[in-house]
């Protein structure tokens, strides 16, 4: 059979297919070759879902036991700085899809300025979350020797009422609030230290852009690292709710 | 190449597989809608918060969140247009994440089971 000896021939003139220099000999297209690249991509980032999953079930079934130290712990943290937090994340996510727009339609220039507006947005969430702790801090509401419980054992006064703003706890309750500030930052940590990550690739990312590496129909590393950015972005659509927003209305 | 392209590659069906033959670029029109149902199931999330839904508080959290990952997974991530590989992979990763989520809980809620 003529068709099986052309098929099993190791015979390397074959290859005419190949158009750019990163194309892997092993790859018998670039479209292959593009597909196993986002394959294995996503097989890292299936990984990284049931690591974020393991602190996931832990914040629900902490949630569960401890609702009542859950909830005045939660409304402690900065709802607007938060949701200003998320709308900044969504911008850098939206920079960064448009980056893998101009590596495809080989837009050096551009793909330089999105991906430099990426790394800007994704520095300022890094700012905010930077005041966040910061204040954190200087409340006492980091777990460990010096946490204070007095603010939840003695909520302070809402003026407009008259009354507590929450519903005040017994002591060993409001010892409890350690546990959600330990998951707050566990949780917020690990996804920061993604996104210092993120922003170390992207200066990489960045110097190769300016070389033209991306720009002449080899898009893999933008395509997989925006795979990676994006899914950073979805870790914290899940956190902003779960950890600021668990209950605004609590004495109602 | 004179005869049949397909001859040259060592598992043709793999590679004129239709499904691998186009690569689809998502445009810059496309990339703004998204980013803008974003940014509102973002406002939707802050201001259904500040509701009394009762228990439907979370629930409505995780809609709107489980929501917008899908459409970044979809759009931004460019599942919609991958080939069935990648879906396939991507819908087992989250399905055995529910396993995992499900049965630790089972474990939990079974353990003292009648105690309460």
């Amino acid at each position: 059979m003529p068709h099986e000896s052309a098929i099993h021939e190791p015979a390397h003139h074959e290859h005419e297919h190949v158009f750019i220099p990163q194309h892997r000999h092993h790859f018998e297209t670039e479209e292959q070759q593009r597909e196993a690249g986002s394959f294995g991509m996503w097989l890292f980032l299936l990984t990284e879902i049931m690591f974020f999953g393991g602190l996931f079930f832990a914040y629900l079934l902490y949630r569960n036991w401890y609702y009542d130290a859950f909830v005045p712990a939660s409304n402690q943290l900065n709802v607007p700085l938060g949701a200003a937090n998320t709308a900044i994340l969504i911008t850098s996510g939206f920079f960064m899809a448009l980056g893998v727009w101009a590596a495809e339609v080989r837009k050096k220039g551009l793909l330089v300025i999105f991906l430099i507006l990426t790394t800007i947005f994704g520095a300022a969430f890094l700012g905010v979350k930077y005041v966040e702790y910061k204040e954190k801090w200087e409340k006492h509401h980091i777990p460990g020797a010096s946490f204070s419980i007095s603010e939840f054992v003695n909520p302070p006064i809402d003026a407009k009422t008259g009354k507590p703003g929450q519903k005040p706890l017994n002591v060993d309750m409001a010892q409890k609030t350690q546990i959600f500030f330990f998951l707050y930052f566990g949780m917020t940590g690990m996804h920061a230290l993604h996104m210092i990550i993120g922003l170390g690739l992207l200066i990489w990312l960045i110097a190769r852009a300016q070389r033209g590496d991306f720009t002449s129909g080899y898009v893999a590393p933008i395509e997989n690292f925006g795979l990676y950015w994006h899914f950073v972005d979805i870790v914290w659509l899940f956190l902003f709710p779960l950890l600021y927003l668990i209950n605004r209305h609590p004495l109602q | 190449m004179a005869h049949d392209a397909s001859q040259h590659y060592h598992d043709p069906p793999n590679i004129t597989n239709p499904e691998h033959a186009e690569h689809h670029i998502v445009t810059p029109l496309q990339y703004g809608y998204v980013y803008i149902a974003l940014l509102i199931g973002t406002l939707l999330t802050v201001l259904a918060a500040d509701q009394n839904f009762g228990i439907f508080n979370p629930v409505i959290a995780l809609g709107i969140a489980c929501t917008k990952a899908v459409i970044v997974i979809l759009f931004f991530m460019h599942v919609k247009y991958q080939s069935n590989l990648i879906k396939l992979t991507v819908i087992c990763g989250f399905f055995t994440f529910i396993v995992l989520i499900t049965m630790t809980l089972l474990d939990y809620i079974s353990r003292a089971w009648g105690l309460w």
